[in-house]
């Protein structure tokens, strides 16, 4: 919504305001102002010039020089346009001033162009004519300005006067963000009565009196409203023997001054009035009025209509129609027909105000892919009571600028009548609300400012109808608050009972995880949580796969963002991806983001979200620098017992040989592997690349902050190495499961600190040599103690076909 | 004997003084005070001294024995002090050629942030909760007093999964979720992803994440919000910060504001960072809609509140001077090492 401030002006007659206090005072009572353009910027020493004489240049064929009479004075200016003549009154910028662009079109410069005193071709030039574009401003706001060449004013303009005074450019523009609650602030006068509240002078709204002859509208047309749901309202009115031509120059203006075309005097009326009032029109050829008579209905299933833009539309029975006795003639509140639209040689012409529900017109403007001026405004919802206001004040207009005979009366199809809402009134639950303490008589001053007025025999606030917002005392208390101003509200803090701050236990957790990772120098990067249904095949996932059982989203932005992700993985691998491409070496990344998982489809119940913590990396370190990330993070978790690993893990996005599932506490609680090289190769990830996923509720459920001291150990350990040779298929993991079980109550820890394969070994074996530590804790082991266990240890491995080497 | 023991002493330490490495220190023990040493003899050949003679030359023995000891063992710690000495200037290096760094990962920006925002309200006894991201439409739009067909839902460019569910536009529906509970008072602050189908730029982002905040208690009020979100400015900015309250409009809080901090880089004079106007929009709040607190089941009557949102990222891109969203989301190691 844009408004001048001259425009504001008119209804707020006293407003005194520069254009930087009038945006902070209104955006500090809630007409939030975005911005301002000052029409006059860069504009100076620009006056009114008449051209006495010209003669040619006696050194350039293009050139002219003139002799302008500047009022108090003449002087003298070399120009190249050619649409001047003696007697023509122009604007002169004078040397020393300035203009806002050159002579192209939307070639403003910032700080404007100053103009010098030279010569042209040898000839002095005091100054220089402007056109339109120079004075910052366009033939779209001034068509009466010529295509190329110098701009010329109607003789009746004085000789030295302010030029840019001349042209309406001492004027400031703004541009306000007005909230969907306000719908009456998308006018001009809904805007001027915020402007004369937030600076306590006089709102003086356009005065509208009878309008009309003796005739009476409902003997042209008969209005039939079908749906009186889709459109509470239908005024009509007639105006004939209408004479098109320019509309007068102060409407044309303020017009430009908003960013709308002049075009002639009935379209600027309805645009006038659409601005002025908030209120869409529209002007039907009455002579085209099939039947004489207007029917407002759905349309027809796969309807098809012809917009006065000329363009075919294809209905639908939810869309509103305006019809004649024959035809459709309008789509409501969108866009006319062209079978019914005002040409130039129109006589008799039918305004139309109406109200539409603001929701249809909405789906309708989306269905019919049309939105324009009008249906923006219809479809946030407007006060059938601003109907007939509108269409008397364009008929005002049509008297006032002569452009035609309004018809007296007026067809008004307005079912039931929306009445003001009255909300009680309650002085201390505002103040108890606001936390201030402001006095009953100065909060109804605020709120009668805006036309919310004080019934004192029931102790109520009347709100006009024209304010959709307010319903209750909390938007009362609004009111008060944003004129008594949000920056006079004292700052307190809450009293009252004291409350625990802290985080959940699970927060806490990934707190540990993203410090580990951390530590180990992975760095935390995001993914989306959306991805392209072709991750699956990326990933080499099968068909059959449960993780392509996806939560899909309606309305995508593309295919690439349309499921929700089922794993971490793709994000993860993208990321590695983007820093290979870009030569960044020894990556190492991790996530804490959630995966989606639908317990049926499609979805009839939100899906589980369950956070996965993904590590990924390329560059130094392999297979066992990532066990060692995980086992680091479930020690700090306080998953004391030893994980398992099952290389069976099934993963087809892994390295077969090179994956495992993580198994803690019987549960499978995440997995860990190298990258198949086939995804890699997808990817674009050029060497190998090591990912472990870790599903963080399973952890969640088994953490512990809980610590126990269990004492440090003050009898010495006995050492044992034993070294064997065994089948490749036997894992280590299951040796040291051996040493466990067998170990006995002495068995402190064991490492393994020997692996060899290779040309003094068999084919098929390798070689393992283990550590193994025995400690008591209360006194000093002897031989035979851990001989014993040793024992145990040896027997069993043997029992497993290992050999032990002696 | 005692002259004897006199040029054994003697000799002795003139042994030691021609000592220069302690290994001929140390023949120099073994050949005087060794087992087979001649001070040790001496008192081998003890039976040949009268008995009432034995206790006096014993005396003379240990008494030699001791001095030249004494003189060794100086001789020895000067020697050692002055190989140790040698060593160390052998051993000096060039402190200026480079460290050996541990590689240590980063913290995502969004994430310094997040806990910059936790730690002001955790202080400030608020517990941090989490919802759902895949939401119900009832909880992300209706009982925020956003029915069907608000125009508000279309402003917040709503990806949906069907009819009744939605990817949230907005941490809010968590208030709702929390309220419903009934556990009062109540002090939450709620982070998390929230999703509006907007193209990606430099200052858009079709996931991005929210930290909301609740408070409900009795004779909560607008100067309560406004006092604890300038305190908030404060610790998350400088202490010199400045606040504005300018009205808006929320659906779900009434009255509503939008907060501006003032600019903390050039602390309010206009600058390229605030475009000039000396503020800087960060949050939007108000005081708890009296239908809200009805529809989650709270007697407006009763109880008050105030809630209050902003965007992370913005909080993030501000803080830190990140001039393009998308490096949020690329996770560019050379960015991600930046924090």
């Amino acid at each position: 919504m844009n408004t001048s401030l001259s425009w504001i002006k008119a209804y707020v007659p006293g407003l005194e305001a520069e254009a930087q206090e009038y945006t902070d005072a209104m955006t500090l009572s809630g007409t939030k102002v975005e911005g301002f353009e000052e029409l006059d910027a860069d504009l100076d020493k620009i006056i009114v010039g008449q051209i006495d004489k010209i003669k040619g240049h006696p050194d350039a064929d293009k050139l002219i020089i003139c002799q302008v009479n500047i009022g108090d004075g003449s002087v003298q200016i070399v120009t190249g346009a050619d649409n001047v003549h003696e007697g023509d009154k122009i604007p002169v910028v004078l040397a020393g001033g300035r203009v806002a662009g050159g002579h192209e079109p939307g070639t403003r410069v910032a700080g404007g162009i100053k103009i010098k005193k030279g010569k042209l071709r040898g000839v002095e030039s005091d100054g220089m004519m402007c056109s339109i574009e120079e004075l910052g401003s366009s033939r779209d706001m001034y068509p009466e300005a010529p295509e190329e060449g110098i701009y010329i004013f109607p003789d009746e303009v004085e000789v030295g006067a302010d030029a840019v005074e001349a042209l309406g450019l001492h004027d400031v523009v703004f541009e306000y963000e007005v909230t969907s609650n306000r719908v009456d602030c998308y006018s001009v006068i809904g805007i001027a009565r915020e402007a004369a509240a937030t600076f306590g002078k006089e709102f003086v709204p356009p005065a509208v009196g009878q309008t009309g002859n003796e005739e009476d509208a409902g003997d042209y047309i008969k209005v039939t409203v079908e749906n009186t749901d889709l459109c509470p309202r239908y005024c009509a009115r007639v105006v004939k023997n209408i004479k098109v031509g320019p509309s007068p120059e102060w409407m044309q203006r303020r017009l430009a001054s908003v960013g709308i075309r002049p075009i002639n005097n009935l379209v600027d009326i309805t645009n006038y009035v659409m601005e002025e009032y908030g209120q869409p029109m529209h002007a039907y050829d009455l002579d085209t009025i099939e039947g004489k008579e207007i029917i407002v209905r759905t349309a027809e299933a796969g309807e098809k209509f012809v917009t006065l833009d000329g363009q075919e539309r294809l209905m639908d029975e939810s869309v509103l129609m305006i019809c004649d006795g024959q035809k459709s003639i309008g789509i409501a509140g969108i866009m006319g027909g062209e079978n019914s639209m005002i040409t130039d040689d129109v006589k008799t012409m039918l305004f139309e105000a109406a109200c539409f529900d603001g929701t249809n017109i909405r789906r309708s403007s989306k269905k019919v892919g049309l939105r324009t001026d009008a249906s923006g405004k219809f479809e946030k919802g407007l006060d059938p009571n601003n109907a007939q206001a509108a269409i008397d004040r364009a008929c005002q207009l049509v008297e006032e600028l002569g452009a035609g005979e309004v018809v007296g009366g007026i067809v008004d199809v307005y079912g039931k009548k929306k009445e003001p809402v009255r909300v009680p009134f309650d002085a201390d639950a505002i103040n108890s609300l606001l936390g201030t303490d402001i006095s009953k008589e100065e909060m109804l001053g605020y709120l009668e400012r805006v036309g919310l007025n004080y019934d004192e025999s029931s102790d109520e606030i009347v709100a006009p109808t024209f304010r959709h917002d307010i319903f209750c005392l909390a938007d009362l208390a609004e009111e008060v608050a944003r004129f008594y101003g949000y920056d006079n509200i004292p700052s307190t803090l809450p009293k009252g009972e004291a409350t625990t701050g802290k985080l959940s236990f699970k927060l806490r957790v990934e707190e540990v995880a993203r410090n580990i990772a951390e530590f180990c120098g992975f760095s935390q990067g995001m993914t989306y949580s959306f991805e392209s249904p072709k991750v699956y095949d990326k990933l080499m996932i099968p068909a059959e796969s449960p993780l392509r059982n996806a939560v899909e989203i309606m309305n995508p932005l593309g295919e690439d963002y349309s499921i929700m992700r089922t794993t971490p993985l793709n994000g993860m691998l993208a990321s590695l991806a983007t820093n290979y491409n870009r030569r960044n070496k020894n990556v190492r990344l991790y996530e804490l983001g959630n995966i989606y998982l639908p317990k049926s489809l499609p979805l009839t119940e939100l899906p589980q979200e369950r956070m996965q913590f993904t590590l990924g990396m390329y560059g130094d370190g392999d297979f066992f620098s990532m066990k060692g990330v995980v086992e680091e993070f479930f020690e700090k978790a306080g998953l004391h017992e030893k994980e398992t690993y099952d290389p069976d893990a099934g993963k087809p996005y892994l390295h077969p040989g090179r994956q495992a599932n993580i198994i803690y506490d019987g549960a499978v609680v995440g997995y860990l592997g190298e990258v198949h090289p086939d995804v890699a190769d997808t990817y674009g990830i050029g060497e190998k690349a090591y990912v472990a996923v870790i599903d963080m509720p399973e952890i969640v459920e088994r953490a512990t902050f809980d610590r126990k001291y269990t004492g440090i150990a003050r009898f010495p350990a006995v050492t044992r190495d034993i070294s064997m040779v065994m089948p490749k298929d036997i894992l280590v993991g299951q040796v040291e499961e051996t040493i466990e079980k067998k170990g006995g109550a002495y068995l402190e820890s064991y490492a393994l600190f020997d692996l060899y394969e290779g040309a003094q070994i068999k084919s098929g074996y390798k070689s393992v040599a283990y550590s193994i530590v025995f400690r008591a804790k209360d006194r000093t082991l002897n031989d035979a103690d851990v001989t014993e266990a040793m024992e145990r240890i040896l027997k069993a491995l043997e029992g497993m076909g290992i050999e032990l080497r002696k | 004997m005692k002259e004897k023991l006199q040029s054994i002493k003697e000799e002795a330490l003139k042994a030691i003084e021609s000592a220069d490495v302690p290994e001929k220190l140390n023949d120099v023990r073994v050949r005087f005070l060794g087992k087979k040493g001649e001070l040790t003899a001496v008192l081998k050949g003890m039976k040949d001294v009268a008995p009432e003679d034995r206790p006096k030359v014993g005396q003379l023995v240990n008494e030699t024995r001791a001095a030249i000891e004494e003189v060794m063992e100086d001789t020895r710690r000067k020697m050692e002090r002055a190989i140790r000495e040698e060593k160390m200037k052998q051993e000096v290096i060039d402190v200026t050629l480079p460290s050996k760094k541990n590689m240590v990962g980063h913290r995502h920006p969004n994430t310094i942030a997040l806990e910059e925002v936790e730690q002001i309200f955790v202080g400030m006894g608020y517990e941090v909760v989490e919802g759902p991201e895949v939401e119900y439409d009832l909880y992300n739009f209706e009982k925020l007093n956003i029915p069907a067909d608000h125009p508000a839902k279309d402003e917040q460019d709503t990806f949906y999964i069907n009819k009744d569910i939605v990817l949230r536009t907005q941490t809010s529906p968590v208030q709702a979720r929390v309220m419903e509970q009934g556990k009062l008072p109540i002090r939450m602050i709620a982070p998390g992803r929230v999703f509006r189908s907007d193209e990606v730029d430099a200052t858009h982002s079709p996931s991005f994440h929210q930290v909301e905040g609740l408070v409900i208690d009795k004779n909560i009020s607008f100067a309560d919000l406004k006092g604890t979100l300038e305190v908030f400015a404060k610790e998350l900015f400088g202490p010199e910060t400045k606040t504005k309250f300018r009205p808006h409009h929320f659906p779900f809080t009434e009255p509503s504001a939008e907060v501006d901090v003032s600019c903390f880089k050039c602390g309010g004079k206009g600058c390229r960072f605030c475009k000039g106007s000396g503020w800087i929009e960060i949050l939007g709040c108000g005081a708890v809609h009296p239908h809200v607190l009805e529809m989650c089941g709270i007697d407006p009557k009763e109880y008050s509140g105030f809630a209050f949102g902003m965007g992370l990222e913005r909080i993030a891109l501000l803080k830190y001077e990140i001039d393009d969203m998308r490096l949020l989301y690329e996770n560019d190691i050379r960015f991600l090492k930046q924090f």
